[in-house]
């Protein structure tokens, strides 16, 4: 099963590298990793999302934790949270088809934020499925590049960071 | 006060606590040995840095406070690795020191140029590249106090050439208070109780002692409860030395070359209780099959080690002693006669067959470790190498001091006995420091018999030499059609070796000569090694073998006792 877990940590060098090498070292399976600032300054967030059992799940919380630099990680799986993501897709668009695709764009409610003589660049966020269709219906007309952000994640309502903190076992 | 980069790395270990470092100089902390003898700290000359980083684990261990090394960019930095891989897989607090490159060359591939703290990531708790020498005060502070609390482990600080030159204001910081990393010490309450509550309730109960026990100082408390609800303790390697083994409730060690009583007891046991052990796979055999009738609770510092290879446990996150004294308060006295009689009863099987473990023809390595915890009383820190050494070792010394054991357990480095060894004797001088070691092990790191002669360190050194990579040999009888690919050995004549480096050397061939032999090592005073020529092929037993569970291990095979015309060890060993 997928799980999403929110990290957050000390925005030192060779942050980021820690959490990359402990993926690796500890042969966790991550689907998708995203990095920002977060509402404090020196702080940065993360979004991993991790394929697995509970147990592998609860041993990616743990491992992180040993981190010194990181101070919180969630798993906001089963919490009421938005998940987002964002996309560019570079597709052909040649006169011919061109309305098509912008037929495709309103219906998914993306946005046309490049246009040239054969192609128009997409700009679409929502739920991954939400992407993942849009790119199937415009791969018959030709995907020349395409960037996903991967998943980002935040938990509805009053309280920040969810309320599960996975601190101990 | 205005101190330079140097100046600072000194004062901060100073006022650590720190009095011994070692190191080897080096292009890249010249400016930091240039410092040195300005403060009232013993720098031991290593031979290898490799050496260094050993001897700062082994002072760890053997004092238990933080063991401090030191080693020049490049080479110098990359020969730690494998001591700090070392004293991390056995939570070990060691700070490591390094030189750098000056930081506008970082990155530029520069003479002696390494990214170490790159390199380190994965075998340090922490590590830290100073960049402005402002930092440096905190960051030092950081270091030993990671290092030494929570879980322990090795930290590493690369300081750049011209931050070491560089001047500022040095304060001593405040004890850190780091937002990302608060160690839980005291248990649970509720699974506190929960966890007495299994234990008065249990008709078969065993405790497994490991590390964490040593590193928490609960060695009291641990005798306490075992005492008090009448259990026995069965350790990890590490966690030999955390109940003596001479004690009636000591099972020993248990695991792949444990006694079959110590794992025929976790097999059979209805509570097991782990006090500070990770549930290592040399320790537990197959998962599937491990303790298959015990309710297990697990107590341990960190949290990770919980549900990591052993699931469903009654968990307890804390330190060993502070946990311990919780569950004291709450476990009732009590006496489980029926279940310490089916132990003797094994045990008295195991011990009818020591007597045919004498090998056919020449010196039986079991007896030469046997011979040396009569003539030390149990009481000499053991400083044990990898491999055939480390379980004869563990088996028949019978451990009954606390710190008395100190090898590497959990990476299995070869080479580690000889530098720990220095570490050990320089961190307790008055204490009878031995190195058991085979003839692979000693040529890993050879070279720090110079060092020990030059620190004057009365190290007495076990040989056990028998001509082979013993263990890899032994799996190579067993499991690969006796093909003895690589494990042959020549070696040196190691009592004119250990005479060249200015030790006593000492050959030993014959079984009567061994208690003569270790006789004169002790009453030596300077440092010996007695080269002992065992049997080439002797095997470890028993043996788990691996893939399967505990219970079903490999015995001593019976060898014809009216062969055996040596000693009648038997009635001495049972252990």
């Amino acid at each position: 099963m997928r799980h999403t877990l929110i990290a957050l940590m000390e925005d030192k060098p060779g942050v980021l590298s820690r959490v990359a090498s402990l993926f690796r070292r500890r042969n966790f399976n991550i689907e998708s990793l995203t990095v920002g600032h977060s509402e404090t300054p020196g702080i940065s967030r993360m979004t991993i999302v991790v394929s697995g059992d509970d147990a592998v799940v609860e041993q990616v919380s743990k491992q992180l934790y040993k981190l010194i630099n990181v101070t919180k990680v969630v798993d906001v799986t089963q919490e009421p949270a938005m998940f987002r993501e964002l996309a560019l897709i570079k597709v052909h668009a040649p006169g011919t088809t061109r309305g098509e695709i912008m037929q495709l764009v309103d219906i998914f409610r993306a946005k046309t934020v490049d246009v040239a003589s054969d192609s128009l660049t997409i700009e679409i966020t929502g739920q991954e499925d939400k992407i993942d269709s849009l790119i199937s219906l415009l791969r018959p007309f030709g995907i020349k590049e395409m960037v996903r952000t991967g998943r980002v994640a935040m938990v509805r309502g009053g309280t920040a960071n969810g309320s599960r903190a996975g601190r101990n076992a | 006060m205005k101190l330079t980069g140097a100046q600072m790395v000194w004062e901060s270990l100073v006022r650590e606590g720190v009095d011994t470092v070692f190191g080897i100089s080096g292009g890249k902390v010249l400016a930091l040995y240039h410092a040195l003898p300005d403060y009232p700290i013993h720098h031991v000359l290593m031979r290898h840095e490799q050496g260094a980083a050993h001897a700062a684990d082994g002072y760890a261990r053997a004092s238990g406070k933080v063991g401090v090394c030191v080693a020049t960019s490049g080479p110098g930095a990359t020969n730690l690795v494998t001591g700090i891989a070392t004293a991390m897989m056995d939570s070990s607090p060691v700070v490591a020191i390094t030189g750098q490159v000056p930081v506008p060359l970082i990155g530029k591939d520069a003479f002696q140029e390494v990214d170490i703290t790159g390199i380190t990531q994965p075998v340090t708790k922490h590590n830290y590249l100073v960049t402005d020498v402002r930092d440096l005060p905190v960051v030092l502070r950081e270091a030993f106090y990671i290092a030494r609390t929570g879980r322990p482990g090795p930290v590493l600080v690369d300081v750049p050439q011209d931050v070491q030159a560089a001047s500022a204001e040095y304060d001593y910081p405040p004890e850190p208070s780091l937002s990302g990393y608060r160690p839980t010490v005291v248990g649970n309450p509720r699974q506190v109780s929960q966890a007495a509550q299994a234990i008065n309730g249990a008709r078969c109960p065993l405790i497994l002692a490991g590390r964490g026990v040593i590193i928490s100082g609960a060695e009291a408390e641990l005798r306490e409860l075992a005492e008090r609800a009448e259990i026995p303790v069965v350790t990890t390697l590490l966690g030999i030395g955390s109940l003596p083994e001479s004690h009636r409730l000591s099972l020993g060690m248990g695991g792949m070359h444990g006694e079959a009583y110590a794992n025929l007891a976790i097999q059979e046991c209805d509570v097991l209780i782990n006090v500070g052990s990770r549930f290592d796979d040399r320790l537990t055999g197959t998962l599937s099959t491990f303790a298959p009738k015990a309710a297990i609770i697990h107590i341990d510092i960190d949290p990770a080690e919980i549900g990591k290879n052993v699931t469903n446990v009654l968990p307890i996150v804390g330190d060993s002693r502070a946990v311990l004294t919780s569950l004291l308060a709450q476990v009732q006295p009590a006496q489980h006669p029926d279940w310490l009689a089916r132990i003797a009863q094994w045990r008295a099987q195991s011990a009818e067959r020591d007597i045919l473990n004498q090998p056919p023809t020449g010196l039986a390595p079991q007896y030469v470790m046997h011979a040396l915890s009569e003539a030390t009383g149990g009481q000499a820190i053991m400083v044990s190498d990898v491999g055939q050494n480390q379980m004869w070792e563990a088996q028949y010394y019978v451990h009954n001091r606390p710190h008395g054991l100190i090898s590497s357990g959990g990476l299995g480095t070869m080479g580690f006995a000889l530098p720990a060894a220095i570490g050990a004797q320089s961190a307790c001088p008055e204490a009878q420091v031995w190195v058991t070691v085979g003839d692979g092990g000693i040529q890993m790191n050879i070279q720090e018999l110079a060092t020990i002669v030059q620190e004057k360190l009365p190290i007495k050194i076990a040989l056990l030499n028998n001509g082979f990579l013993g263990m890899v040999r032994q799996w190579q009888e067993l499991f690969y059609s006796r093909r003895y690919s690589g494990t042959p050995l020549l070696g040196p004549d190691f009592a004119k070796l250990a005479d060249a480096y200015g030790l006593l050397g000492i050959r030993v061939t014959a079984h009567e000569e061994v208690k003569e032999a270790i006789r004169q090592a002790i009453a030596h005073p300077g440092p010996v090694l007695l080269d002992f020529r065992i049997a080439q092929e002797e095997n470890v037993y028993p043996m788990v073998e691996p893939g399967a569970a505990l219970h079903e291990m490999r015995r001593r095979p019976s060898r014809n006792p009216s062969q055996n015309t040596t000693d009648n060890m038997v009635e001495e060993v049972g252990k």
